[in-house]
């Protein structure tokens, strides 16, 4: 990637701890990577596609307007016909879909969540912006949200938006990623603290009783300054943007297993997941190990 | 340079932990003076050396791009 925007690795992983990244293939789409991830996570739990009861898919970076790549899933996994909402949300889709899944679970009694980006056909539309491009990279995470028992209870969850911002962050039609880098570092360094603190509150909690976080992957150094703003060692912030770049939604998602397979949580640990992205939307859920 | 403007400064030098001193029309991001992730920890300075709470509607980086347009917000800010 330094090769083709012309600077050096270096200067990509101080400003981002972008180390590498993943670029899908020609063949791969936004729903046959989120298929694949929707298709692991069934597998993982133990569930089979017809007994999935809701179907909710995350991404900026669609193909087409409609339908969305949430109908293409469903079909690729099996699924019987059920309903499917398509979020087009980008960053923080995943996170305002767990929050809407945690809700739906009641009527539907398992919902699955995608969220799937192909970011490098984005990131390398022309004209190539050197401080935007050299974040993204592809991928796809999933996570089934049941009434039944998992590793995982959705405690409580806080979602905000301003649409002051609206165009500070943007994908307008046929033209590149628009983003004010500036008034996005330095909302996000504000609002994610404060929705964290908010909904820890409201919980009687406090930042150091949180085991772990995961954040949306978008900057290492955001997550650093929100650990900070928070007063916890940026250890408790679970970090892969190094091997995955900002994979947009799906970021959290893939953040999200990686850290259960690897740190993992410990019976009534608490743990909180976080995003910041486009509108500005923002927010936070407070889970706890099971 | 006033008082209040190398108050100002001396809070920029506190985040960023430089020395120099820019002019005070001098854009601290073009110059590279500040970067985004300095910016927060500066705007959090303010606050409490200004005894002032900037809502996030204020929080648009040009405001505090250059130690006149920080001195200007604060003498909007009263």
């Amino acid at each position: 990637m330094s090769a083709v925007l012309g600077c050096e690795p270096e200067w990509i992983r101080s400003v981002s701890g972008i180390e590498e990244r993943r670029f899908g293939g020609e063949e791969d789409t936004v729903a046959s990577m989120g298929a694949n991830a929707a298709r692991n996570c069934l597998s993982a739990a133990g569930v089979e596609p017809g007994d999935v009861g809701y179907l909710i898919c995350s991404s900026g970076s669609a193909e087409r307007r409609f339908p969305g790549p949430g109908f293409e899933i469903s079909h690729a996994l099996g699924c019987a016909e059920i309903p499917v909402l398509d979020l087009p949300l980008a960053s923080a889709g995943a996170l305002v879909a767990l929050d809407l899944a945690r809700d739906l679970v009641r009527r539907y009694q398992r919902v699955l969540v995608v969220a799937s980006e192909k970011m490098s056909t984005i990131a390398m539309m022309e004209p190539v912006e050197r401080g935007v491009s050299m974040l993204f990279g592809d991928g796809a995470g999933a996570c089934l949200v049941s009434e039944e028992p998992g590793p995982l209870e959705m405690v409580d969850s806080l979602i905000a938006a301003d649409g002051k911002f609206a165009n500070d962050l943007q994908l307008p039609f046929g033209a590149p990623l628009g983003m004010n880098g500036r008034t996005v570092i330095l909302q996000a360094s504000r609002k994610v603290p404060r929705s964290i603190e908010d909904l820890l509150s409201r919980n009687h909690l406090k930042p150091s009783d949180v085991a772990s976080f995961v954040m949306h992957q978008a900057n290492l150094n955001l997550i650093a300054k929100v650990a900070s703003a928070l007063g916890v060692d940026s250890e408790r912030f679970f970090a892969n943007i190094a091997r995955y770049g900002n994979t947009s939604s799906a970021s959290l998602l893939i953040a999200a297993s990686e850290w259960l397979q690897t740190s993992g949580i410990r019976k009534n640990e608490h743990a909180v997941f976080t995003v910041f992205g486009a509108g500005f939307q923002w927010g936070a859920m407070l889970l706890r190990g099971t | 340079m006033t008082d209040r403007q190398q108050k100002i400064l001396s809070l920029i030098n506190k985040v960023t932990k430089k020395s120099e001193t820019p002019s005070p029309d001098e854009s601290l991001f073009e110059s590279g003076y500040l970067d985004s992730f300095a910016l927060p920890d500066l705007v959090a300075e303010l606050e409490e050396a200004f005894s002032i709470r900037i809502p996030d509607s204020d929080l648009n980086p040009r405001k505090f791009d250059s130690i006149e347009r920080i001195e200007s917000y604060l003498d909007q800010r009263g």
